[in-house]
């Protein structure tokens, strides 16, 4: 199939057309509005409803209503549209109902500034909401994994009946890359929804009841314990990561989505310098590939994570590594991207004076 | 081959939409490309950027901050961006547009009069298009071809009756920095 250039919320939206969305509800806002100006373009004439919604808020709870009715659905925002969904997800996630949600994250906290962030890291990862709760993350780090994602949140969330969440950020849903659609045959990965879907009562059978009340507490604990069984049975089977020059680093730069590119670039001029640097990106955020970085830890003699905020990931990649060895960080906040000349410094830092002091 | 190359000027010179050209022209030829714009308080402040990645290889980073070629249409865009160049890379910018011109000695420049020839043409917009042919001429990273069968692409088709025009231009702009002095 041809390639065509899109810019990466271009092509989110084109292939939520292609994965079969049949709605989409949002509410505009910088820097993702292109996805729901292409969508409130293309969708009607393609099979699927495009709701503008009065604010996130009414939004999410459409995209609770619509996906309760089992149909797939899908809606997107940037951080402070985000944090007003967070209770909707919360209750969707409780109900456990398949949708895809999409955080094209800006600088905060508060109302911030449209330039790309990585700051809602901790927020797409450990819940968000209230309540103990998990989302599948994926984050894409080109404008075809913006595509490409797409299908396999849609897919992950029918398989686990819950929400999953793309997260992007505003550099990756502005550029433009040569982006290529995969075949995909909405109806092959059609899954069946009757069993719960809230569609009418079927002959022979009790009508089927989407809540997330559950006032008895031995009752709502024993949706805990079978929500954690699903997150557990998520983290076993869906890592994902990619590795870049591992092989024979013996130092180690962890990033996701913008980031990973920027310190593959870095990377790349390391290793003209010589040093054998590696870099593990996380494609999955939740579930971490914790078990990856742990191996790697017994390899390198440490790790430098890079991030656009003041330090959220790192955490878990000091969680994976369990003190093996020294965890550091480089970050850049408020809408700044980490340039690959400052991360190559940044390495230096650590890695020619651990040298130094080995050769004295 | 990779050529990491920035645009700059101000909102209106047709700097966007020369690198989308530009990118969509590397596509054509099967590169990797990457084409990332400035947006926000940037664009809104006058000034826009892009940044284009061509590469017959895989494209690392879309952030960068130093470059293979920087073409340059305004003051601000030159006070910010002429460091950036690498040593011996190329600096084009638009003549009529500069007040204090580039100073480095390790790097290519070229003046380019590229709105007097715009002009010359009786279509001030194809400025753009002499600046991308003056490009071309120095790093052939696309043909002429490929950039006309990108602008059928870019273009909307009410406009692509304009396309002889740009034509024009890239040609005239290929032409230009043979003539200029290189500092």
């Amino acid at each position: 199939m041809a390639k065509k250039l899109m810019k990466g919320n271009e092509a989110l939206a084109e292939a939520a057309i292609r994965a079969g969305v049949k709605g989409y509800f949002g509410y505009p806002i910088t820097p993702q509005s292109e996805l729901l100006e292409y969508l409130s373009r293309e969708l009607p004439q393609r099979g699927g409803a495009f709701l503008q919604a009065e604010s996130e808020v009414a939004a999410i709870n459409m995209v609770y209503g619509a996906a309760g009715a089992g149909e797939r659905v899908m809606t997107s925002t940037s951080s402070p549209g985000f944090s007003l969904m967070q209770e909707g997800i919360s209750y969707i996630a409780c109900a456990e109902l398949p949708c895809l949600l999409v955080n094209v994250m800006r600088g905060g906290p508060g109302l911030g500034t449209i330039q790309p962030s990585q700051g809602d890291y901790f927020q797409a990862v450990k819940g968000g909401g209230h309540g103990d709760y998990k989302l599948p993350v994926l984050a894409p780090n080109s404008v075809q994994e913006m595509a490409e994602f797409v299908y396999d949140g849609f897919d992950l969330a029918d398989k686990y009946r819950n929400p999953v969440l793309i997260l992007s950020d505003g550099a990756l849903g502005q550029m433009m890359e040569a982006v290529e659609f995969p075949d995909y045959d909405i109806e092959a990965h059609k899954v069946d929804h009757s069993e719960w879907a809230t569609r009418g009562r079927r002959k022979g059978h009790d009508h089927n009841v989407l809540t997330s009340l559950y006032i008895q507490p031995d009752k709502m604990e024993a949706i805990n314990q079978h929500l954690q069984e699903k997150y557990q049975l998520i983290e076993a089977r869906e890592v994902r990561f990619e590795t870049i020059m591992t092989e024979d680093a013996d130092f180690l730069l962890v990033a996701f989505g913008l980031s990973s590119r920027v310190a593959h670039k870095s990377v790349e001029m390391a290793r003209e310098k010589g040093y054998k640097i590696g870099l593990l990106r996380p494609v999955t955020l939740f579930p971490f590939p914790s078990e990856i970085l742990f191996q790697l830890a017994g390899q390198v003699r440490g790790m430098l994570v890079i991030e656009m905020n003041t330090g959220q990931m790192v955490e878990d990649v000091r969680l994976a590594v369990r003190g093996k060895v020294p965890v550091q960080f480089y970050g850049r906040q408020g809408g700044m991207i980490p340039q690959p000349d400052a991360i190559l410094h940044e390495i230096e830092k650590y890695y020619t004076q651990r040298l130094a002091v080995e050769v004295d | 081959m990779t050529e990491e190359l920035i645009i700059a000027g101000f909102g209106g010179q047709g700097v966007l939409s020369m690198g989308m050209t530009l990118a969509y022209a590397g596509m054509i030829e099967d590169n990797q490309i990457v084409w990332m714009p400035s947006y926000g308080p940037e664009m809104r402040g006058g000034t826009a950027n892009c940044v284009v990645v061509i590469s017959d290889d895989k494209i690392s980073s879309p952030i960068i901050n130093t470059f293979d070629t920087a073409i340059i249409l305004n003051q601000p865009s030159m006070d910010k961006f002429e460091s950036g160049v690498k040593p011996g890379g190329n600096l084009l910018y638009e003549a009529n547009n500069i007040i204090n011109p580039p100073t480095r000695e390790d790097i290519s420049i070229y003046d380019i009069p590229a709105n007097l020839e715009a002009l010359k043409l009786n279509n001030a917009k194809t400025m753009n298009m002499i600046m991308l042919g003056a490009f071309l001429a120095l790093r052939p990273v696309v043909t002429i071809e490929s950039i006309l069968e990108a602008l059928k692409k870019v273009l909307p088709e009410r406009h692509h009756h304009l396309i002889p025009v740009n034509e024009q231009a890239l040609r005239r702009g290929m032409e230009l920095t043979g003539q200029t002095t290189t500092v």
